[in-house]
């Protein structure tokens, strides 16, 4: 029983959020930040005893440089018995993404060459001010956030980045970074704001891990 | 190395200062130290400084201006500013503006709407509100644009000069000023209002859940905590029932439109139920027309349809409850962007954002105007 869905029903946007915020998290990097631009196409099917499946044709663009975009197919299956199962996704990229060898290095041994361990907080600020030394910094949070919002999402949700509250660089001893973020999400069908801390890996060339991370409480100051 | 030299190389003896740029440190230092240069350090950090005269200069703008000329429509403004740029505009057009207090909030804030009219007494009308959600800043901001706009545009605009020859136009810049203070002081992302009902330790209720229209039902939370809890009963708000209060002593609005972001979308009755409205056609035809007048400008992309189809049940929400009362042309947008910056949107698209609205709010009161009902 498929069924075609209008690109912009809300069904359809959800299960394509999601799909973009895995995209995200398992091509982004430091240089390259990815995020929805359009649904071109949806259909929707149940599958027996699992859930409903989603197939998507989305328009993907570079959060950095919008007039970069790439075509994506997707798969979306939630598993409806069971919350603790991520929903399933797979993807194919049409063509190529742009290469951010470069900037990834530079930012690496930027990281790498500082003596004191980086500190920030409040990115973007409440002016929406991102400073260009922080721009790095924000697209790893936003990046690693692809898979908080994957491993957390069901039909009734939609993600969106909100923003950076902290983050603390961990020194390494081995070639990897790593930073301890407190990000917050915007569940917009709630409208919740939650905080999330997520420990992040980072190497130019094994790519992004959140190797921990856990809901907040919301802060006492409600 | 990309050295950049504040005091170039004269020859021996003299002294050179440099700037260094980050990767470039430890070379240049092992290249020093190698040659036997000495050399201090006299910045550690040449951004921290120039972040801090960034800050310095902001701070030194936020001394009230003189007029609203002065007034800087591209940043973001406190409740003082915005509440002082009212009656700056007010002094300086008296003809045409005057400033109502509808209400006060729960902390007791006066809430006040401008009234733009060329005469005559109660006129058919038209409502904006902006910042009714304390978070969505671009909506505030967008809304002392859309007041200066006015008075610019009043004589020498035909669309919006014909618009004031028949009907008032009125403007609730700070919808929310509890919530607004808080967003300033205490939590950026604040949504509700600031008030405490019996039984919760939690604070704050929807005002776009507040309204008489299918309160309390599904697309609305029971839970204080929530960001969509509705409230103890409808209207339990006072900048609810201000407004609420006003549009039925008013008695002769047409037009109503309540601002919001983000999301990009234009959006019109009902979110309660999905029966859709018996003005549905129409009112989906002059959010078409809306929506291409505000992409001709920049290009922005928005969705457009019934509150139900296009985001989600939501009930008790504000223009569910003015389409009931038979203000026909009720409409919310939600404004830019799409999820890059979100309630963060930077300053600099304050302006484009509210030119480009302006643009699709004149083809909604211009529609009105055009079929009296």
């Amino acid at each position: 029983s498929a069924m075609e869905l209008p690109p912009s029903h809300h069904r359809a946007n959800r299960a394509a959020a999601l799909a973009a915020g895995y995209v995200c998290y398992r091509r982004g990097s430091p240089g390259r930040g990815l995020r929805l631009r359009t649904v071109r196409r949806a259909g929707r099917r149940d599958i027996d005893g699992v859930g409903p499946k989603y197939h998507l044709e989305l328009v993907l663009e570079d959060i950095v440089d919008e007039d970069s975009t790439v075509n994506c197919t997707a798969e979306v299956l939630y598993h409806l018995g069971n919350k603790n199962i991520a929903p399933d996704v797979q993807f194919t990229i049409e063509g190529e993404l742009k290469n951010t060898d470069e900037a990834d290095n530079i930012f690496y041994s930027q990281i790498k060459s500082l003596e004191k361990e980086l500190v920030a907080e409040n990115i973007p600020d409440s002016h929406g001010h991102v400073s260009p030394e922080m721009e790095p910094i924000r697209l790893l949070a936003w990046v690693a956030s692809g898979y908080v919002m994957w491993q957390n999402s069901t039909e009734n949700t939609k993600f969106q980045f909100a923003q950076i509250k902290h983050v603390k660089q961990v020194k390494r001893s081995d070639e990897y970074l790593e930073f301890d973020y407190m990000i917050l999400l915007h569940e917009m069908v709630s409208q919740e704001i939650i905080p999330w801390q997520m420990t992040v890996l980072w190497h130019p060339q094994h790519g992004v891990q959140v190797t921990q991370d856990s809901r907040q409480p919301k802060h006492a100051s409600e | 190395l990309q050295l950049d030299f504040w005091l170039a190389p004269r020859g021996p003896g003299y002294p050179v200062d440099v700037r260094v740029p980050f990767p470039s440190l430890q070379p240049l230092k092992a290249h020093l130290e190698a040659n036997g240069v000495s050399y201090s350090i006299m910045i550690e950090d040449v951004q921290a400084l120039v972040d801090d005269e960034r800050t310095e200069m902001l701070r030194g703008r936020r001394r009230l201006p003189l007029s609203t000329n002065t007034f800087d429509y591209a940043t973001y403004h406190n409740l003082d500013e915005i509440y002082a740029f009212m009656d700056l505009l007010v002094a300086e057009n008296p003809n045409l503006v005057s400033k109502l207090e509808i209400g006060r909030s729960t902390e007791n804030r006066p809430i006040y709407v401008l009234k733009f009219s060329k005469g005559g007494p109660n006129r058919p009308a038209v409502w904006i509100d902006t910042g009714i959600h304390s978070r969505e800043w671009v909506t505030q901001a967008s809304g002392v644009w859309f007041a200066k706009k006015i008075v610019l545009d009043h004589e020498n605009d035909e669309g919006l000069a014909s618009i004031l020859d028949k009907m008032d136009i009125f403007l609730e810049i700070v919808t929310n000023p509890d919530g607004f203070a808080f967003t300033q002081t205490q939590n950026r992302m604040w949504r509700k209002t600031r008030s405490r009902h019996s039984g919760s330790n939690c604070i704050g209720v929807d005002p776009n859940r507040n309204w008489d229209a299918g309160f309390g039902g599904p697309g609305a939370s029971k839970n204080p905590c929530s960001e969509t809890y509705h409230g103890p009963y409808a209207n339990s708000e006072p900048e609810v029932k201000a407004i609420v209060d006003f549009v039925k002593n008013h008695g002769n609005i047409k037009a109503f439109v309540s601002i919001h972001s983000y999301s990009q979308l234009l959006l019109y009755p009902y979110g309660y139920t999905s029966t859709p409205v018996p003005d549905q056609k129409e009112l989906h035809q002059v959010s078409q027309k809306a929506v291409a007048a505000l992409s001709s400008l920049y290009g922005t992309k928005y969705k457009y349809g019934s509150i139900i189809t296009t985001i989600y049940q939501a009930s008790g929400g504000t223009i569910d409850w003015t389409y009931n009362q038979g203000i026909k042309y009720s409409f919310t947008f939600e404004l830019r962007d799409t999820g890059r910056y979100g309630f963060l949107l930077p300053a600099k698209q304050i302006v484009p954002t509210a030119q480009e609205t302006w643009l699709a709010l004149k083809v909604i009161m211009l529609h009105a105007r055009d079929h009296p009902y």
